[in-house]
């Protein structure tokens, strides 16, 4: 079964194209890395991909549906600096919002959330800090909280935003630790990634960016030196050219009934 | 005030009760000034609406209010979306054209033959003191719902206000949560101005939640605790006001809640300024007597003796005033040093704990060295400040990690390794 489809996406960010026409499937179970250098549009995929950002034209699908259908299936973990850390609560409230669902009355949680939470910190390592101020925690934790939240959606495939940057040893051992246990038990985990070193020996799969797509499939297949230098190698000059000219002629990607 | 006394502060308690719980939202997320902005939005609503009607009712010009503060909203939000211009000044651009148009109504009305417009300027400080019982009966109208709403919707507030991305991917409604949140904001200001005016306003919505969040690290803590900081600066303002003939409400409300913001700031507990500077300068006294026992263990390696004189130490390290004066007494006092006619030498006890710290700085200079590659000659400034703050669960993980080394970089001896070992 196919976990997740690319067709045909372009997105923009501020009126300028980021991501054209990428195109790709990943089958179920895999662990995937999104792959590029800096400003390819790695996290602006998985934004799309999760309906946070629009898009101008193209559409994903999950498990062969609109993803809208299939948000409980859907795990996701932001960025870790995206959100203010000062914000007053514990780390049981953040891994809590895992479990709220759409069209639940008021947003009641059961028991049977809580204790889905609990077991999701234990995963992580985190169940004893469960009453601590997010504020007081170290990078390395509020990542691992991030991750616990995601557990507690109890998804199939999740999408995370480079959850392995910045953090201790302790952390990477554990979020690793969660990524081997849910390789195992089938679930898809699509994942950017900044490091191409340590890509090679994560993933099963990789994404290769740079603004359009370089490669998608298996890490053998995809990670050839020849791809890298595509990737690696600079912006396509054209491609960049035309980006700024569509910015600065407000002139839009798509014309409107293009879309899908 | 007389008769009205009750009433007036009935009403400037539900409207300050009703307003901190809103700011606690617009503070979380970082938007002090939107509130600001539909305060001075709402003017010339209530200007329009007196206009239209020919009448000061609160419950005429409340709907007023209420349209304009929030076409003030979606303004911001117009510019901000559709034009290059950024957030900030877009809030300020609001804020400034519709006050301006509500002031220009306002000079309208008062020169033209309106009949009963005295009192409409009030509406820019407020005018609580003309509170009358149909009019509190607005407030418990709209504050209830305020309350109600926000308890009802309180866990998507929550989550929308700290992540709004993730609050977007598990497919909440997000501009419904929006939605809810702005109305909250434009209900809590619309009914505000009664009491405070549109121009301290944005007091009443932020000054409490600020405070608040200075006791508590919890949401749901600091909504109720902001709240009573907004009930019980309403109710004093109008005491205090109430003392004196034409004494202004709405400004003493504003300035009895900013002294509980500013005690707040001062003297609230763990993150207050007093208690920071408090440890601030304990340390700063450790790092003190940290460097007196050090001096002497320096001393005894250079001398072979055990005691020394003020002159002695003087002369081997700079002091302040009568800084070695005290700091000798403290030592001695605390069975560190002991005093023998007019020399001072290091107790038992005194010498293992500046054993403690030159092993500290030792250890630490050369971890820099090992594991940073920093040269031996960079290293001591590092270590000066770095021996006085690890702790002994640190000092072991040092210990271990250089393998219980026995010189320094600079092959002095590192002190008491033996002793740690075991």
């Amino acid at each position: 079964m196919i976990a997740f489809e690319a067709h045909n996406l372009t997105v923009s960010y501020d009126k300028q194209p980021v991501l054209w026409d990428i195109d790709f499937e990943i089958p179920e179970g895999k662990l995937v890395g999104i792959i590029g250098p800096n400003g390819s549009g790695k996290t602006t995929l998985l934004k799309a991909a999760m309906g946070i950002l629009e898009t101008d034209s193209g559409y994903v699908k999950v498990f062969e549906k609109n993803p809208d259908m299939v948000r409980e299936r859907m795990g996701y973990v932001p960025q870790r600096q995206s959100v203010d850390w000062d914000f007053p609560a514990t780390v049981m409230d953040i891994t809590l919002m895992g479990r709220y669902r759409k069209g639940r009355l008021f947003g009641r949680l059961s028991k049977s959330d809580k204790e889905i939470a609990a077991d999701s910190l234990n995963r992580v390592g985190m169940y004893d800090y469960r009453n601590r101020q997010i504020s007081e925690l170290s990078g390395g934790q509020q990542q691992r909280v991030f991750i616990a939240r995601s557990l507690a959606q109890q998804a199939d495939v999740y999408l995370m935003d480079e959850p392995l940057v910045g953090i201790d040893a302790a952390s990477e051992e554990s979020i690793l630790k969660i990524l081997g246990e849910m390789r195992t038990a089938g679930k898809t985990v699509i994942m950017v990634h900044h490091d191409l070193h340590t890509a090679l020996e994560f993933f099963d799969w990789v994404i290769l960016l740079n603004t359009r797509l370089v490669a998608a499939g298996p890490k053998e297949e995809v990670l050839t030196e020849e791809n890298l230098r595509t990737a690696y190698g600079g912006k396509l000059n054209v491609l960049s050219r035309i980006a700024d000219l569509i910015k600065s002629k407000e002139y839009p990607i798509r014309e409107k009934d293009m879309k899908e | 005030m007389g008769g009205n006394f009750t009433w007036v502060m009935i009403g400037c308690a539900l409207i300050g009760a009703g307003a901190s719980a809103v700011g606690v939202f617009s503070f979380l997320r970082k938007q002090a000034l939107v509130g600001d902005a539909v305060a001075h939005a709402l003017l010339p609503g209530v200007v329009l609406a007196f206009m239209v009607t020919g009448q000061k009712d609160i419950w005429i010009l409340f709907p007023g209010a209420f349209v304009a503060g929030w076409l003030g909203l979606l303004s911001i939000d117009f510019i901000s979306k559709y034009s290059k211009i950024k957030s900030d000044t877009a809030i300020a651009i609001v804020l400034t054209v519709f006050f301006a148009v509500g002031i220009v109504l306002l000079t309208h009305v008062q020169q033209s033959n309106y009949g009963n417009q005295s009192g409409l300027e009030a509406f820019l400080f407020g005018k609580a003191a003309a509170m009358l019982p149909a009019d509190i009966t607005l407030f418990v109208v709209v504050d209830t719902a305020l309350i109600l709403l926000i308890v009802l919707t309180y866990r998507y507030l929550k989550l929308y206000s700290f992540d709004p991305d993730f609050a977007k991917a598990i497919g909440l409604p997000v501009k419904g949560i929006q939605f809810i949140l702005s109305s909250l904001t434009v209900l809590a200001v619309a009914s505000g101005i009664q009491a405070v005016g549109v121009v301290l306003m944005a007091a009443l919505i932020i000054t409490p939640a600020a405070a608040a969040r200075f006791f508590t690290g919890r949401l749901s803590h600091m909504i109720i605790l902001a709240m009573i900081i907004g009930i019980v600066s309403s109710m004093m303002g109008v005491y205090i006001s109430s003392l004196a003939e034409g004494m202004p409400t709405g400004p003493w409300i504003v300035m009895v809640m900013s002294i509980i913001a500013i005690m707040a700031f001062i003297f609230a507990p763990g993150k207050g300024m007093l208690q920071r500077s408090i440890k601030r300068k304990a340390h700063q006294q450790k790092v003190r007597r940290e460097n007196l026992l050090k001096l002497f263990y320096s001393l005894e390696e250079k001398n072979e003796e055990q005691f020394f004189s003020r002159p002695q130490l003087l002369r081997s390290r700079r002091f302040r005033g009568r800084e070695l004066e005290l700091l000798l007494n403290k030592l001695t006092g605390k069975g560190l040093l002991f005093r023998e006619e007019n020399r001072y030498g290091l107790t038992d006890h005194g010498r293992s704990e500046a054993t403690r710290v030159v092993r500290l700085h030792r250890l630490w200079e050369l971890y820099l060295n090992e594991r940073m590659n920093i040269a031996p000659d960079h290293v001591h400034h590092d270590a000066e400040a770095i021996e006085h703050i690890i702790t002994p669960e640190l000092e072991h993980m040092l210990l271990k990690d250089l393998d219980y080394p026995e010189l320094d970089p600079h092959s002095s001896e590192i002190p008491g390794i033996k002793d740690m070992k075991r």
